[in-house]
Formats: C-alpha cells, structure tokens, sequence
C-alpha cells in the first residue's frame, strides 16, 4: 500500500501552461511584425533622440512675456468655460437620457433606441464630434461645447443607467404600491439609491471635460488648444512649454478638487 | 413628537420631556458647509461661464442651414475612397493602438511593480514611480503625439509612441493597484519555503493579478483605438491623417466614408473586448 502510493509519481507543483507561453509568444511575433510594418528602426530612434535634445533645449526659457501670457490666460479661460458648460448640459441631459435607458424601469422600446443613441455618442472621439461641430456652428466656443456636451451624455448616461439597473426594486414596489405617480416613483424610489454614484460620474466627467476642453481646440472649437496647436506649427516651442506646464497644472489641481468631492460624498 | 422635515431627511424632536432636546443629523457642521460650498460654487461656475462665455449668435442662426448642408455633402456615402487610402490608414491605426498598447504594457510593469508598497517597500521608490504614472495620465495622448512628431517626424512612429506613454500611467497604475490588493497567503508560504524573488512574483503574485491585467491591457487596448483614430489629425499617422485631409478638401462624403469606417472598427473593437472579457475573467 505505501510502496504503491510512493511509486506513483507525483504532478508537478507548477505544471507548464503551453497556451499561454503559445500565446505570448504569438503576441512577441505579432510586436516585431508591426514594428516592422509601422517601420521603425534604430536610426530613426537615435535621431529622434537627437532632435528631441534640440526641442527640449528651444523649450528653454519657456516663454513668459505679457502678451503671450495674456493669449495663454484667455485661452484657459475659454478652456474652462467649455468644460463647465458642457458638464453641467451633459450631466442634465444624462438625467433623463439614462432614466430612458434602464432596462429595469423601461419597456424595451423605449429602452433600445435610447441605448443606440448613447452608443452614437460614446463612439466617436470627441475631436472628432468637435469637427462636425465646427462644421455646423463655425469656430469657437460653441462648437467646443457642443462637442463636449454630446461626448458627456454619452459616458454619464451610460453609466446613470448601468447604476439604475443595480438599484434595489423593493424600494421602488413599496412606493408603487402607495400608488403614487411614476414621477414620484423615481424621486423617491430611484433617486436616493443612485445619487451620490451619479456626483462621482458628474465629477469624473468634469474632469475628462476640461481635460478634453484643452485639446479640441485643434480643430477650432475654442480653449487653449487652437493657441496651443498654433505655437507648435510656428515652431515657438518656449511658448508651446509654456502652455504644457499650464495645462498640467490645471489638470493636477482639477483632479485633486475632484478626490476631495470624492470624499465628501463617501 | 414633531417632524422637522430637513433636506431630503426628516428629524423627530421630541418634547415630551424638555430634558431631551435632540436633534438628529446626518452629518457634521462642517460636512453640511463642505457640501454647501459645492453645490454654491457649482452654481457660480456655470452662472459665471454662461454668462462670460464668447458665442457668435449669428453662427447659431446659421447651424440649421449648415447642417443641412453637411448632411446633403456626405449623401451619398462614397465608398469608392474606402480602397482608395482608408483601408491602409485603417490597419495602420490598428498597429499603432495595439503595438503602443504592447510597448505601453512592458513600461508599465515595472513602473507598477515599483508603485506596490507591499513588493517595493521603499516609499520614496513608490512615490518616484507614482509620479512618473500620474505625469503620464496627465499629457493628453494628442499633446504626446506633437511631442512625438516633434521628436521622429510625422508618422506612425510618433502615434505609436503616443499611445504607448499615454497608456503607461493608466495600465501602471491600474496594475500597481491590483498587486496591492493581492493576498499576501500565497506569498508568505513561497516565502517559507525559501523561493527567490522572481519565484514568489511569478507563483505568488501573478496567478492573483492576472485577471485584473487582462481586464486592464484589453479595457487599455479598447480606448488606444479609439484614440489612435484621432492623432493623425496632428500628423502622427493611422486614420486620422485621412481624415485630416479629406476635411481640408472639404470632401466631406470622403469624411463621411472615413467616419463610417471608424465607427465601424471602435464598435468592433468593443464587441471584441467584451467576448474576451467574459471569456477570460
């Protein structure tokens, strides 16, 4: 009996996974092919790395000088703007627009074209959704806020209904039973449960706004990013430095407003 | 008893005795002005933006007429430009979200091996290694792709390199967050029986985290595509370059076509990453 035991030989503790290291492989050999296919090599690297000592050294001193700074103010101004209007219209829109969407409330007429509509939203890059917008409304702000708007719907929707469908139905029975209004039915049934979820997504999509509200301006819908884009193209890399360092700072100071609201709705 | 309604809550005080004169609230003073402060400086800020922002009302007049327009120019879609340059534009924007998704993964393991306190336990090893993830989330992946164009010229080089160090700080942080919630059981008994360090991460840590890395290189890769779709617009290769041209032509049916096409692979690119998802974790 112990002698039959011990001749089995035992599994080893650590068996080796063949379609996994098949798999990484595969992805090693797919990282070299593309690289080749995209036609990067060492030369074009070390004189990348060449020019890049050259833009960093153009870079200093960033440029500081009052009417540059002036442009650089009136830009992030506009930046903020367009991210503060677009998330306060997007989160707003968002209310209804994911109410529409959960499939848990809602009969699936309503539910599917809701849901298609937030897809629409969602899919496009919002510089991409800002260009038909500087199309249909011309350059500036505007534009900017359409974009923007469009693109927040798409992401807080999503997520209001996702929230909407975990909620808790008992809640929601007990105040249909009292027989009152659907209206009231989502205030008080629906409303408590998914409200301080709904102040993190608006706070993350005001956060992803302004970030984005520095870039759009790349095709011309306002903020700092036409002013941004234009020094590149003129070569004034001090300035471009400049307004890098100022868009940062706006970014590290709105996401650490962002973890403190975080924490006053724990 | 009386029911003091307060906010969306309601208080009881009771006066029964005049002993107990209590009154029940959720939250502290300085809670309720925090949030009072908010919900004050929300209001502001829009008020404030609504009323300083610089619109053109004649450009909103116009935008029924111009989109009309728009719409009447990318009727009929013209699929004849879709072998014509967008194809080839199209795979070269797969090969950059996926070879910079790749490049971004090899840099950020060891920047979130580096960010674990429970793998690294020198804080200011964990503090450098968080900087360099959180300077990398906060440069937009276009304003790398200047960057990058600055640095190798216009192409698919520079795109590539600007999905991989926007990628680095999302996949590296995400990555470092899930190492520190792994169980250290595991760990501890590699340890006792005196396995090297490589050991303990590949048997100890790894097998935990592994669906969370997974999860985070495929939710990476889904967002790579879709940016990747955009930074041609400042020449960094891929679609966007098509795009670029085409509206500077004002051919805007090759917009159009350009546009469906994108869509098309971001939509493929979801489905794609949610079989995978249910089928891996």
């Amino acid at each position: 009996m112990i002698s039959d035991q011990a001749a089995r030989p035992r599994p080893p503790a650590f068996p080796s996974n063949w379609p996994a290291r098949l798999a990484w492989i595969a992805l090693a050999v797919y990282a070299v092919y593309a690289a080749s296919i995209l036609d990067f090599s060492w030369e074009r690297f070390v004189v990348g790395l060449d020019n890049a000592a050259r833009f960093i050294g153009r870079m200093f001193p960033p440029e500081t000088g009052a009417s540059k700074m002036a442009l650089l103010l009136k830009g992030l101004y506009e930046s903020l703007e367009i991210a503060i209007i677009a998330s306060a219209f997007g989160i707003l829109l968002s209310l209804p627009i994911g109410l529409l969407a959960a499939r848990n409330l809602m009969p699936a007429w309503v539910t599917w074209p809701t849901r298609l509509f937030i897809v629409l939203c969602r899919s496009f890059h919002q510089v991409i959704i800002a260009i038909l917008f500087v199309k249909a409304v011309g350059f500036g702000a505007l534009a900017g806020i359409l974009a923007l708007t469009v693109a927040s719907v798409g992401f807080v929707a999503k997520l209001f209904a996702e929230a909407i469908e975990e909620i808790s139905l008992k809640q929601v029975e007990a105040i249909r039973a009292t027989g009152a209004p659907f209206m009231n039915v989502i205030v008080y049934g629906v409303m408590p449960q998914v409200l301080t979820r709904f102040v993190g997504f608006a706070t993350y999509q005001l956060d992803s706004n302004l970030r984005n509200s520095t870039m759009i301006g790349i095709v011309g819908a306002g903020g700092i990013g036409g002013t941004m884009f234009a020094a590149f193209q003129r070569f004034d890399y001090d300035f471009l430095f400049t307004i890098l360092a100022a868009i940062i700072a706006l970014i590290m100071v709105s996401e650490a407003l962002q973890n403190q609201v975080k924490k006053l709705y724990q | 008893m009386k029911r003091i309604p307060y906010g969306r809550f309601e208080v009881f005080r009771l006066n029964t005795t005049a002993a107990v004169h209590r009154e029940w609230r959720r939250f502290t003073p300085t809670q309720r002005l925090a949030r009072f402060a908010l919900y004050f400086g929300t209001v502001f800020a829009c008020v404030i933006s609504l009323r300083t922002v610089q619109i053109i009302p004649e450009f909103l007049y116009d935008a029924p007429e111009q989109v009309a327009d728009l719409l009447r120019r990318m009727w009929p879609i013209e699929w004849a430009f879709y072998p014509k340059g967008v194809h080839e534009a199209l795979i070269e924007t797969l090969h950059i979200a996926t070879l910079g998704t790749i490049l971004a993964i090899l840099m950020a393991l060891p920047l979130g091996l580096l960010a674990a306190s429970n793998i690294t336990p020198s804080a200011w090893l964990n503090y450098f290694a968080k900087l360099m993830l959180v300077s990398s989330r906060s440069v937009n992946s276009l304003v790398w792709a200047l960057l990058f164009v600055a640095m190798f010229g216009p192409g698919a080089l520079a795109g590539t390199m600007a999905i991989a160090f926007r990628s680095i700080g999302f996949v590296g942080k995400l990555f470092g967050e899930a190492l520190e919630e792994a169980r250290p059981g595991p760990v501890e008994a590699l340890k006792a029986a005196g396995a090297p360090r490589t050991s303990i991460f590949i048997k100890g840590y790894w097998p935990q985290v592994e669906p969370a890395f997974w999860a985070i290189a495929l939710f990476r890769w889904d967002i790579s595509v879709r940016e990747s779709a955009v930074l041609g617009l400042v020449g960094a290769g891929g679609i966007g370059v098509a795009l670029d041209d085409a509206i500077n032509f004002f051919q805007w049916e090759r917009v159009a076509t350009v546009m469906l096409a994108i869509l098309a692979v971001v939509i493929a690119a979801e489905i794609l990453v949610t079989r995978i998802r249910a089928r891996l974790i």
